[in-house]
């Protein structure tokens, strides 16, 4: 930051446009340093997902590119970035190429309120809780306009599913985290764990456990992610929204996916696991940094994800449909009810803060 | 601020929306056979709500949820009339209903919601919950209207109505919006103390007027903004045209008050003039193209037309006089109204809408009751004495002639003879010709006999109740 | 001109381009698109009139839902474009007065000493503490409690009113009934009869 600072000073810019430069590249450093390790979770999360299914179904998976195969990220990465972007005939080309960037944009965009620990926050906005819904709500464009810019059957329909399908998961979403909210009484997230601080019992998922449900389950539909995966099921539609996208373009569709896959883990971690705090608040396990342990929760969920996909069959449509409409959100309509009646008319509210 | 306010005024509208979505519920999980029972709750619904206004009709004047609603005796008399009306309502739709496939709970719940709106815009006193309470009715309406979802004529109707009446909101609020950059504040009294404080000749707050006037009329139907009228009473159910044609009057009534006379009553030099030549040419368009017409329904709607026309003048008066005639007059005209088309509904069957202004020959020959029934409707909404439809225009001509503006008397004096001809001509093709070959004896169930015989014959059993009537609508403006 | 007032008018006009696309372009999912954008200008800037939950609602509902079906529906339409631009010339004439007229008021209305910033001065600035949402809630839950009990109740019919206008149940759709087929015996299904064995013929 000095660095930055002397040089500015050195070169000689006026006193306002140096402290635009300090503050845009302190949060441009900032950024990076959330952006990169991300990136990096997200090649190696394709990796373990590769090794883990492989393992389930009793492969080994990946192992030639380096040792045990763990280079064989990288190799993928090099692949896609030199690989041709093609455009297909009468796609419209502006569309087409912005929609990669408005599926990635609001996936990484979110990690600006995610806090890591106490005080470890890019942005600790008041309403960040609203934030982030906004925008993993706005993440559904890059797939509409995927589908629609491609002029083609398969990509349209996919896009068609998947935007019916995320439309109607975000109000299960929403409503669970409304549930969240009223326990902590705040829309910060840094506020909603420390409302968890101590130890395991104080975390929310135990009196949020069907909110909790709900969240995780619709997050994995929210994604696409099998078994919800009907937007491109390769079965039917070969792979859906993305079917024309190739090169980098896919690449970025690819790295969206994986990195709202930790995302959804990330929020799940810290508003029903108790975000950075430690399971026990006692000798042995407070010696371990706070962010171990949100990370540990972090992959914990993720590996969810992964293994659902190589157990689940894929849903019907009309049955992810029926599971979201008429189930998710009737249960969390009907929690949210008992948490507002438990907490202003019974004496039992306290469980609930 | 953090007492619970005196929601015991407001049991009415809690009650009623409640009672809606249960009924909604309870629909949801009965067969169609039991829809019976639906329309039992709606209509119990009504009474009930009826009893708890009557109870709270002696309760003094207040304003509960902070100054946005009121009760008052107005409210109080204007709810009653519209639970009663719409009880008539759906009790002479019942068969219609039925036959019509149109038998369902949506249709009783939109209905009651519709309600809601209306006991929400009569006790309105702010212009935010003016505004909430008109959305609320007009949304059921325009549901209501497009109900027959597979007749074209009926989707059309709907789509009409929606696309002028969400206009008219538009301007509605357009106007609110001004007066509120003007005065401040959405709370219809302290508009009125700040613009009697202030100037009058204020350019926004005119604009302001111009606007709303332009929303209401549109809502009430009054030329130049009645275009949708004759096609939305044409395409709507016969069922819906009853519903639209007589409560949302009284609700169209009640803002009036509340916004032109409570609230921009110090602007009254400025809106009375523009109401004048609205109220002549409501009563000249609705009358003359009424003769026109061959259709009941449409001949109806220009009735409807050149009614609020006479409506209007009382307003125009300016004095608590004036004001109390008009209520009396669309207190009546909405009895009437309901009447007229119970008539019109009982002669339409399966498969058979009565609607031409044929379908009424020789019906003395058939059905000699409903005939004189029908006579006596058409008797008052003429105006011909003794009935009642006579003694209300009398009073708005009365209250027309003591704010010194004869002319005008006179003129609508001229325009009711004329109207008087179209409603004499049904009585005519009633009396005086034959029935067309294979018209049906009208068969219907024992209470709508009995409750549209009543509705009709309270055009003369009235008159002796007269002077009680107008005793409460004058307590009422006085209470205002 | 600091950095505010050019966030401003970045935002503002940004805003004022997209919703002039809206009207004018022929393409309607890129006239659609082109209103996304526009909310998240108007999101942007109430964001600067420090009203962030109204900032972020407008994106989560607008953007995130309403204009998603929006979207939707309007990609399955077939528009036939020149159908809809026919009579544009024929009504401009008189489309146009209004409009003129319209804007004349407004600038009447606007200009009039009424409006200004000696009348509505800009508010206090708020301390660090204050929550846009919390102040929000509470106003809605107690002094404006009735118009949003009865926003809820034409929400209700809007949701009533759409759903029997729309809904048809066809006869012939299939659709499985998740209960029955949990109940479902294996006696249900299989019938299993005895009878004598017969001779080959």
């Amino acid at each position: 930051m000095d660095i930055i600072d002397g040089l500015t000073a050195w070169i000689g810019l006026p006193e306002w446009l140096q402290s635009w430069v300090h503050t845009g590249s302190s949060t441009l450093i900032l950024i990076v340093t959330i952006t990169v390790p991300l990136m990096l979770a997200v090649a190696y999360l394709t990796f373990a997902e590769r090794k883990l299914i492989g393992y389930m179904q009793a492969r080994i998976g990946p192992n030639r590119v380096g040792p045990r195969g763990w280079l064989q990220p990288i190799a993928d990465a090099v692949k896609l970035m030199f690989k041709e972007i093609i455009l297909p005939t009468n796609a419209n080309k502006f569309l087409f190429i912005i929609a990669p960037i408005l599926s990635i944009g609001p996936a990484l965009a979110a990690w600006a309120v995610i806090p890591f620990d106490d005080g470890l926050v890019l942005a600790n906005v008041d309403a960040s809780l609203l934030y982030i819904l906004a925008l993993t709500s706005v993440g559904v464009y890059g797939v509409i306009i995927a589908g629609w810019a491609s002029n083609s059957k398969y990509a349209f329909l996919g896009a068609m599913r998947s935007a019916a399908q995320i439309v109607s998961y975000e109000i299960a979403m929403g409503f669970a985290l409304v549930g969240v909210l009223m326990a902590a009484g705040s829309l910060n997230l840094h506020d909603i764990v420390t409302a968890q601080s101590g130890n395991f019992t104080d975390w929310y998922i135990w009196p949020l456990f069907p909110l909790f449900l709900v969240y995780f389950i619709s997050g994995v539909a929210e994604t696409n992610r099998a078994p919800f995966d009907v937007a491109e099921g390769e079965s039917e539609i070969v792979a859906g929204f993305h079917v024309e996208y190739s090169g980098m373009t896919f690449a970025v569709f690819f790295l969206a996916e994986y990195a709202n896959i930790i995302l959804i883990s990330t929020l799940t971690a810290i508003m029903f696991l108790g975000g950075w705090h430690p399971i026990w608040d006692v000798a042995p396990f407070n010696w371990i940094p706070n962010i171990v342990w949100l990370l540990g929760k972090i992959a914990f969920f993720a590996f969810f994800f992964l293994w659902f996909r190589a157990t689940f069959p894929r849903y019907r449509y009309d049955q992810i449909m029926r599971l979201g409409w008429k189930i998710l959100i009737p249960v969390t309509l009907v929690w949210i009810i008992v948490m507002g009646s438990a907490m202003f008319l019974t004496p039992y509210g306290d469980f609930f803060h | 601020m953090n007492t619970l306010p005196n929601i015991a005024l407001a049991t009415p509208e809690i009650f009623m929306f409640s009672m809606a979505l249960v009924i909604l519920l309870v629909d949801a999980f009965i067969s169609s056979q039991q829809r019976i029972i639906t329309y039992f709750l709606t209509q119990a619904t009504l009474v009930v709500a009826l009893i708890i206004s009557i109870k709270n009709f002696s309760e003094p004047a207040a304003m509960v949820f902070n100054d946005m609603y009121i009760h008052d005796t107005m409210a109080s008399i204007l709810k009653i009339a519209i639970y009663v009306i719409v009880f008539l309502v759906f009790l002479y739709s019942r068969d219609y209903l039925k036959s019509r496939n149109m038998y369902r709970g949506e249709y009783f719940v939109l209905g009651l919601f519709g309600v809601v709106g209306m006991m929400i815009m009569v006790s309105a006193a702010s212009m935010l919950t003016i505004y909430m309470g008109l959305e609320l009715m007009s949304l059921s309406l325009y549901a209501m209207v497009a109900f027959q979802r597979d007749s074209s004529r009926a989707t059309e109707a709907a789509m009409k109505y929606f696309v002028l009446g969400a206009m008219a909101s538009g301007m509605l609020l357009y106007g609110m919006s001004m007066i509120y950059g003007v005065t401040a504040s959405l709370d219809i009294a302290t508009i009125r103390s700040v613009i009697a404080s202030a100037g009058l000749d204020n350019m926004p707050l005119v604009f302001g007027l111009v606007f709303i006037l332009v929303g209401l009329l549109f809502k009430l139907g009054a030329v130049p903004f009645h275009m949708w009228v004759p096609d939305v009473y044409h395409g709507a159910p016969t069922s819906v045209t009853m519903y639209i044609s007589s409560a949302p009057k009284l609700a169209a009534f009640a803002i009036i008050m509340r916004l032109l006379v409570g609230g921009l009553e110090p602007l009254a030099a400025s809106w009375q003039d523009m109401l004048i030549i609205i109220s002549i040419l409501s009563m000249t368009v609705g009358n003359v193209v009424a003769i026109a017409q061959t259709n009941i329904k449409r001949m109806l709607a220009y009735s409807a037309i050149s009614h609020m026309g006479f409506f209007l003048l009382g307003i125009i008066s300016v004095s608590a006089n004036g004001y109390s005639s008009s209520m009396i007059y669309v207190l009546i005209y909405a009895v009437m109204s309901v009447g007229a088309f119970g008539v019109v509904l009982l002669l339409s069957r399966a498969g058979f809408e009565s609607e031409e202004l044929a379908d009424f020959k020789g019906l003395n020959q058939r059905s000699p009751w409903y005939a004189f029934l029908m006579l006596i409707l058409m008797f008052s909404m003429a105006g011909v004495p003794p009935t009642v439809g006579f003694y209300a225009k009398l009073m708005v001509i009365q209250a027309v002639v003591d704010a010194d503006m004869v002319w005008l008397a006179i003129v609508a004096v001229l325009l009711a003879v004329i109207g008087a001809f179209y409603y004499l001509r049904i009585i005519k093709l009633m009396y005086f010709d034959d029935a067309k070959e294979g018209a049906a004896v009208i068969e219907t169930s024992g209470d709508v006999k009995v409750l549209l015989s009543l509705n009709a014959l309270a055009m003369l059993i009235l008159i002796p109740w007269l002077g009680v009537i107008t005793e409460f609508c004058r307590r009422a403006i006085a209470d205002l | 001109m600091n950095f505010e007032q050019l966030l401003f008018f970045v935002f503002s006009g940004t805003l004022v381009f997209a919703a002039t696309m809206v009207i004018t372009i022929r393409n309607p999912v890129k006239a659609a698109l082109f209103l996304v954008l526009a909310f998240f200008n108007a999101a942007a800037l109430w964001l600067l009139l420090e009203a962030e939950f109204l900032a972020i609602t407008l994106v989560l509902v607008y953007v995130g839902a309403v204009m998603v079906l929006f979207l939707f529906v309007v990609m399955m339409l077939d528009i036939n474009l020149v159908k809809l631009r026919e009579g544009f010339g024929e009504y401009l004439p008189i489309g146009g007065l209004v409009g003129v007229l319209l804007l004349m008021e407004m600038a009447i209305i606007l200009s009039n000493d009424l409006f200004g910033l000696e009348r509505m001065p800009e508010p206090a600035g708020h301390d660090a503490a204050y929550s846009n949402t919390r102040e929000l809630g509470r106003l809605l839950y107690t002094f404006y409690v009735y118009p949003f009990e009865i926003a809820a109740l034409i929400l209700v019919v809007a949701i009533i009113a759409a759903i029997s206008l729309t809904m048809r149940k066809r006869k012939t759709t299939k659709h499985q009934d998740p209960g029955e087929q949990i109940r479902v015996q294996a006696k249900d299904r299989l019938r299993i009869i005895k009878m004598p064995s017969e001779r080959r013929p």
